[in-house]
C-alpha cells in the first residue's frame, strides 16, 4: 500500500513537471504605475514583479488567487496555477491596477 | 453619509479659498515646505490613530500612512539638499498646520468606533484636499523639473491613499 501511494505520487509529479517550458514574465512597479498594465502568460509561468519604488506595494488578485507583498526595491514571484483573466491591484494604493491574461 | 459629504465639500471650499487668497505665485522653497508639511500632518494624525484606534484595519491603514509619508518626505528632504534649497514657511503651510491641529484636537476627544470613523473620514477629506492643491496649485507652480516629478509621484501616492481610505471607510459602515 505505501508503495502504491508513492508510485501514484511519482506519476503525479512527473505529469505536473512535464508541461511546456515555463517562462518568467517580468512586471515592473515604478512611480506607482504597473508596467505592462496587461500581460499574457500561461499556466505554469512565473510572474516576477519588481518594485522600483521606495514605497511598499502588493500585487493582490481581486479573485483571491494571490496576494504578493513587494517591499521597496524588491522582487517577488508567483507561479500561475489557473487559467483566466485576473485583475489585480495594490492594496496600499488601489489606484495601481493591472491585468494578467492566463492561457491554459 | 450626508454629513460626510458636507464636510468634504466644506474642506474643498476652504482649500479653494486658501488657494485664491494666496494667489501670488508660490516659489519652489515654499512649495517644498507645503508638500513636506502636508506629509508631516498626515504622519501626526496616523500616530494619534496608532494610539487610539481600535479597529485592526484602521490601525493597518495608519501604519501605511506613516510608512509612505515618511518615505516621501525623506525623498523631499534629499531633493532639497541636492538642490541646495531651504524649504520656506509660508501662509499656506501655516493654514494647513492650523487646520490640522484643530482637527487633531477635535478627533482626539473621541474614542472607540467613533474615533475610528472620524479618523478615516478625515483621511478621505484631507487627501482629497491635498490632491486638489497638488493638481491645481503646487504642480503647475513648481519650476524645478525634479521637484515637479516628486510632486507628481506624491499626487499618485495621495490619490492611492484616498482610495484606500475610502475602502476602509466603507468597511466601517
Amino acid at each position: 500500500m505505501p508503495g502504491r501511494l508513492s508510485l501514484a505520487t511519482l506519476l503525479f509529479l512527473a505529469a505536473t513537471a512535464v508541461p511546456a517550458r515555463a517562462a518568467t514574465i517580468e512586471i515592473v512597479m515604478q512611480n506607482l504605475v504597473i508596467t505592462p498594465a496587461e500581460a499574457s502568460a500561461k499556466v505554469g509561468d512565473a510572474i516576477q514583479w519588481t518594485n522600483k519604488d521606495v514605497f511598499a506595494h502588493t500585487a493582490t488578485a481581486h479573485n483571491g488567487d494571490f496576494d504578493v507583498m513587494l517591499p521597496p526595491q524588491k522582487s517577488a514571484t508567483f507561479v500561475l496555477k489557473k487559467a483566466g483573466t485576473i485583475d489585480y491591484y495594490c492594496r496600499f494604493h488601489p489606484n495601481m491596477k493591472a491585468t494578467l491574461v492566463v492561457a491554459p | 453619509m450626508f454629513v460626510r459629504w458636507i464636510a468634504i465639500i466644506a474642506a474643498a471650499t476652504l482649500a479653494g479659498g486658501a488657494a485664491h487668497a494666496e494667489s501670488a505665485k508660490l516659489t519652489d522653497p515654499q512649495i517644498a515646505h507645503i508638500a513636506y508639511t502636508a506629509g508631516v500632518i498626515d504622519i501626526t494624525a496616523a500616530k494619534q490613530a496608532l494610539n487610539k484606534a481600535s479597529n485592526k484595519e484602521v490601525k493597518a491603514f495608519a501604519e501605511d500612512m506613516v510608512r509612505d509619508h515618511e518615505a516621501v518626505n525623506k525623498q523631499a528632504l534629499d531633493l532639497a539638499k541636492k538642490l541646495k534649497v531651504t524649504p520656506e514657511d509660508n501662509d499656506t503651510s501655516k493654514a494647513l498646520s492650523k487646520q490640522a491641529a484643530d482637527k487633531l484636537a477635535e478627533i482626539g476627544k473621541l474614542s472607540g468606533a467613533a474615533f475610528d470613523k472620524a479618523y478615516v473620514e478625515n483621511e478621505v477629506a484631507y487627501h482629497k484636499q491635498v490632491d486638489s492643491a497638488l493638481e491645481t496649485q503646487l504642480i503647475p507652480s513648481s519650476g524645478n523639473a525634479e521637484l515637479k516629478s516628486l510632486l507628481q509621484t506624491g499626487l499618485k501616492i495621495f490619490q492611492g491613499h484616498e482610495q484606500h481610505a475610502e475602502h476602509v471607510a466603507a468597511s466601517l459602515k
